[in-house]
C-alpha cells in the first residue's frame, strides 16, 4: 500500500478469547432446560475467519418446534397475565447482565459471525443491551403508547433472525415481545447459534420463567416449521426478501399477526455542496460497516456529476487504509465474511457486474489464507440496468452512479422495489428536507449513516418488508389492534364460556 | 284528456377511472336487482384491463395528492361531504333499493355516512401528530419519525353495507394521502358509482379515487397481484378468498388489512386510517 511508506504500521492488537468459554456442544433451550434435538440431529459452527469449528448444535426438527411453541403457549398464560411493572423488572435485569457480560458476548459474536470486535464491542452489544433497556420501560406503560386503553399482547412469537447482528436483532426480537407479554420462539440463523445460547443462561441469570424465551437452533426448515406451526399467534422475520415473501404466503389465511424487515438497495446520495471529507467517511460507514452485511446498507452511491471525480479518488484513498483482517484484532476494519455461501454469492454478484460492463476496482490487500474473505470493492460506471445496481450484494461492494439533478437523484434513488434506508449529504437545509420527503424508504439519514437507536423506529417501504422496530412504532407488532385476535383475550373468554 | 304517465329518464351507470366515466373496456354488464329481484339498472362488469387502467391512474395521481397540504386534503374532503348532503335523497333511494332498507333507515345509513366523511375529513393535519414522534436518541441527532401515504391501495368494499360501508374504507384511505382503486359490493353496486360522481365535483383531483364494479372472483386477483399496487384493504372478501389474495398480495409484500367483522356504524378508531400509512424516520446530526 502506497498510505505504508507515510505511516507507521500497526502492531497486532488482539482481544482475548479467554474471556469465553464455548462448550463443545449445544442443545436446544426449550422450557427452561437445555435439551438434545428429538432426532439426535446436530450441525457444527465455524469460525469464518479461521473456518475452525466452534461448537457443535442441535438441529431442531418438528417435534421440537411443537415443544418450543407449546412451551411458548402454556408460559404465556402466566407471563401475559403479570402486572406490567413486574416484566419491565426481568427486562432491566436482562439489560443489566448483557452489560456485564458483554465483552464476554462480544468475543463470542466476532469469533461466530466474523465481524471486527470493534464493532461487537462498541457497536452490537450496548446496542442489543440498549434495546432491552429501553423496551423495559415500555412494559408497564402500554395504555400510554396510543393503541388504545388496555392493549393486549398477541401470544406465542415465533421469531426467526438472520446472521448479520445476531444478538442485536435478537434483543430487536425479544425486547419488544416481552415487553407487550408475549412469549417466543427463536430461531437464530443457522451460521450464527451461540450468542442467542448465551442469551439463554442470561434468561437462566435473570431467572425469567421458564417457557417465556424458547431457544431453537437450526437451518431454514427449522425456521419454516416454526412460522407455520399452527401454534404460533404471531411471526417476526428478519432476512432476505424472497424468504419473506415465502412467509407472507404461509401465513396467508391464518390470522398470525406478521412483521418483515428484509432486503435493501439503498442509495447514498451526495450533491455537489456535500462536505467530501465527512460524506467519504460516511460512504464508508454506509457500505464497509459489517463487511456490508447490513440490510440498510448505502450499496447505492448516487453522486453528482460535477464533483463524481472528486468524491471517488478520496473515496478509493480512505478505502487504501481500511485493515481487512483478524476479527479480534481491535485495529480491524473489514473482518470475515459470514461464510462461504455468502462468500460465493459476492463473488458472483461481483462477476457479474464486470460481465456486464462495470468498471472494477479494490485497495491492495493481504487476505488471510484460511476462512472466508472479500476486499473492499468499488464499481464505477454502473448503469441502472446492471444486477450490481438492482440486487442486493450483502457484502463490502459499492456500486457508484452519477445523477445531474435532484430530481434524477431521487428518481435514480426511487428506482428500486426496496425502500428500506437512504442517504443524503449536502449542507442545505431544505434540499436535505426535499430529499427526505421524496425518498420512498424507511430510514432516511442526512449527513450522517448507518445510525441506530432503540427509540428509533426502523424498517422499510414496499418490499423491504412492513412494521417497525424500535420505539414506540415497535410495540404494535405485537400488541393486537382492536380488529386483531389476541390469545389472551380468546383464552379468557374460553374460561368464561367453561 | 287524460295526460300521459312521464316516462322515467334511466340513467347509465358507469365506472369511475382516472376522473372520468368510462364503460368497462369489456362492453359487458350484469343486472342489478333489488331485494325482491326487480331490476334496478346495468352496472359494468369489470375486467382485469379496468383493473389495470385504474391501478395506472391511481399511480399517477399519487404524487400529486400525496403532495397536497394536510389542510388541503382536509378541506377537499369537507367538499366531498358537502356535496354527499346535498345528494341525500338520491343515495338514500340507492341504498334503500340496494339493500331493503325502509327508507329512514337508508336515510339513517346515508347521514352517517356523510358525517364519517366529515369526521376522517378532520384527519388529515391530525393524523401525523398521533403516528408521527421526536425520538430521543442517545446521542448528538434530530430524529423524527413521520406517517406517509403508502402509495396505491386497492380496496374491497363491503359487500353489505354498500354505502356507508364504502365510504368507511375509501374516506380513511385517501385522507392521508394514498389513491385508491375500489371495487364495489358485488350485489349492490349503485351507490358506490353514484360516489364517482359526488367525487368528479368535489375537487378531488382525477384519479385519487376510482370505483369499478363486478365480481371478487374475477376482479380482486388482479389487484392483489398487481405489482404497481401497493397494500389491499380485504373488507369485502369472505374467508377463502382472503386466504388466496393474501397469498396473491405476497408477490410484492403489500400491505393487507384482512377482513373483520365490523360494525360499520359505530365509531371506527383509527384502525383503517393506520392501516395504510409507512413510518419514515430521518436522521441529522446536530453540531456548530
Amino acid at each position: 500500500m502506497a498510505m505504508d511508506k507515510q505511516t507507521f504500521e500497526y502492531a497486532p492488537a488482539p482481544e482475548s478469547r479467554a474471556v469465553v468459554d464455548i462448550a463443545p456442544a449445544y442443545g436446544l433451550y426449550i422450557d427452561g432446560e437445555f435439551t438434545d434435538a428429538a432426532d439426535g440431529k446436530v450441525f457444527k459452527t465455524i469460525s469464518p475467519a479461521s473456518e475452525e469449528v466452534l461448537s457443535e448444535v442441535a438441529q431442531a426438527g418438528p417435534e421440537d418446534v411443537d415443544r418450543a411453541v407449546k412451551a411458548a403457549r402454556k408460559a404465556f398464560e402466566k407471563w401475559s397475565a403479570l402486572p406490567g411493572s413486574e416484566r419491565a423488572k426481568y427486562l432491566f435485569r436482562i439489560a443489566r447482565i448483557l452489560q456485564e457480560r458483554s465483552r464476554e458476548l462480544a468475543v463470542l459474536e466476532s469469533l461466530d459471525n466474523g465481524k471486527p470486535i470493534r464493532e461487537s464491542r462498541d457497536f452490537d452489544l450496548p446496542t442489543a443491551a440498549a434495546h432491552f433497556f429501553y423496551y423495559a420501560g415500555w412494559a408497564d406503560k402500554l395504555q400510554y403508547a396510543g393503541f388504545g386503553p388496555a392493549p393486549r399482547p398477541i401470544g406465542a412469537a415465533g421469531q426467526v433472525i438472520p446472521w448479520n447482528f445476531p444478538l442485536m436483532m435478537l434483543a430487536w426480537k425479544i425486547a419488544p415481545a416481552l415487553a407487550t407479554g408475549n412469549t417466543v420462539v427463536l430461531k437464530p440463523a443457522e451460521t450464527t447459534p451461540l450468542s442467542a445460547l448465551f442469551f439463554a443462561d442470561i434468561c437462566r441469570q435473570a431467572g425469567l420463567p421458564k417457557g417465556v424465551v424458547n431457544i431453537l437452533t437450526g437451518d431454514g426448515s427449522t425456521g419454516a416449521e416454526l412460522v407455520s406451526h399452527p401454534g404460533v399467534d404471531k411471526v417476526a422475520f428478519t432476512g432476505s426478501t424472497e424468504v419473506g415473501k415465502a412467509i407472507a404466503r404461509a401465513v396467508a389465511g391464518t390470522g398470525k399477526k406478521l412483521s418483515l424487515e428484509l432486503g435493501g438497495k439503498a442509495a447514498n446520495i451526495v450533491f455537489d455542496d456535500a462536505p467530501v471529507d465527512q460524506a467519504v467517511e460516511g460512504i464508508v460507514n454506509g457500505i464497509f460497516f459489517n463487511q456490508g452485511h447490513v440490510c440498510c446498507a448505502g450499496s447505492r452511491l448516487l453522486v453528482q456529476e460535477s464533483v463524481a471525480d472528486e468524491v471517488l479518488d478520496s473515496l478509493k484513498r480512505r478505502m487504501s487504509t481500511l485493515r481487512v483482517g483478524d476479527p479480534l484484532d481491535k485495529n480491524t476494519d473489514i473482518g470475515a465474511i459470514n461464510s462461504a455461501e455468502q462468500l460465493g454469492r459476492i463473488r458472483a454478484l461481483t462477476e457479474a457486474g464486470e460481465a456486464e460492463g462495470a468498471d472494477r476496482w479494490s485497495p491492495e490487500c493481504e487476505l488471510p489464507s484460511n476462512g472466508f474473505w472479500f476486499r473492499p470493492t468499488v464499481f464505477t460506471g454502473v448503469t441502472q440496468a446492471h444486477r450490481i445496481a438492482r440486487e442486493e450484494i450483502f457484502g463490502p461492494v459499492l456500486s457508484v452512479l452519477t445523477f445531474r439533478t435532484p430530481a434524477e437523484a431521487v428518481e435514480k434513488a426511487n428506482n428500486t422495489p426496496y425502500g428500506l434506508s437512504a442517504g443524503i449529504w449536502t449542507e442545505k437545509g431544505s434540499r436535505i428536507l426535499w430529499t427526505a420527503d421524496k425518498l420512498r424508504a424507511g430510514v432516511v439519514w442526512a449527513n450522517t449513516f448507518n445510525k441506530f437507536d432503540p427509540s428509533s423506529p426502523f424498517g422499510g417501504y414496499k418490499e423491504s418488508g412492513y412494521g417497525r422496530e424500535g420505539g414506540r412504532h415497535g410495540l404494535e407488532a405485537y400488541l393486537a389492534t382492536a380488529a386483531e385476535p389476541s390469545n389472551e383475550r380468546s383464552e379468557r373468554e374460553s374460561e368464561r364460556d367453561r | 284528456m287524460k295526460q300521459a304517465e312521464r316516462l322515467n329518464v334511466y340513467k347509465t351507470y358507469k365506472l369511475f377511472v382516472g376522473g372520468k366515466f368510462p364503460r368497462s373496456e369489456s362492453g359487458r354488464v350484469y343486472e342489478v336487482t333489488d331485494s325482491k329481484g326487480n331490476w334496478l339498472a346495468n352496472a359494468p362488469l369489470s375486467s382485469r384491463k379496468d383493473a389495470r387502467d385504474a391501478v395506472v391512474a391511481a399511480r399517477k395521481a399519487f404524487g400529486g395528492w400525496s403532495g397536497t397540504t394536510a389542510y388541503n386534503r382536509g378541506q377537499i374532503l369537507y367538499r366531498v361531504a358537502e356535496m354527499l348532503e346535498g345528494r341525500r335523497d338520491q343515495f338514500t333511494a340507492e341504498v334503500a333499493a340496494g339493500e331493503g332498507l325502509s327508507k329512514s333507515k337508508a336515510a339513517a345509513q346515508v347521514d352517517a355516512a356523510v358525517d364519517r366523511w366529515v369526521w376522517y375529513a378532520g384527519w388529515s393535519d391530525k393524523v401525523a401528530q398521533i403516528a408521527g414522534s421526536a425520538n430521543p436518541v442517545a446521542g448528538p441527532y434530530f430524529n423524527l419519525s413521520v406517517p406517509e401515504p403508502t402509495g396505491v391501495v386497492a380496496v374491497l368494499a363491503p359487500q353489505e353495507s354498500s354505502f356507508l360501508g364504502l365510504v368507511s374504507v375509501i374516506a380513511p384511505v385517501i385522507v392521508t394521502g394514498n389513491t385508491v382503486v375500489v371495487l364495489t359490493s358485488e350485489k349492490s353496486p349503485l351507490p358506490a358509482l353514484s360516489l364517482g360522481e359526488v367525487l368528479a365535483t368535489s375537487d378531488v383531483p382525477g384519479g385519487v379515487v376510482n370505483i369499478l364494479s363486478g365480481k371478487v372472483s374475477e376482479v380482486a386477483p388482479h389487484l392483489a397481484a398487481h405489482m404497481d399496487v401497493n397494500a389491499i384493504d380485504l373488507a369485502g372478501a369472505d374467508a377463502e378468498e382472503s386466504a388466496r389474495l393474501q397469498v396473491a398480495a405476497a408477490d410484492n409484500l403489500k400491505r393487507v388489512l384482512r377482513p373483520s367483522a365490523t360494525d360499520w356504524t359505530a365509531e371506527p378508531g383509527t384502525d383503517r386510517l393506520l392501516a395504510f400509512l409507512e413510518t419514515k424516520t430521518v436522521w441529522h446530526p446536530i453540531g456548530v
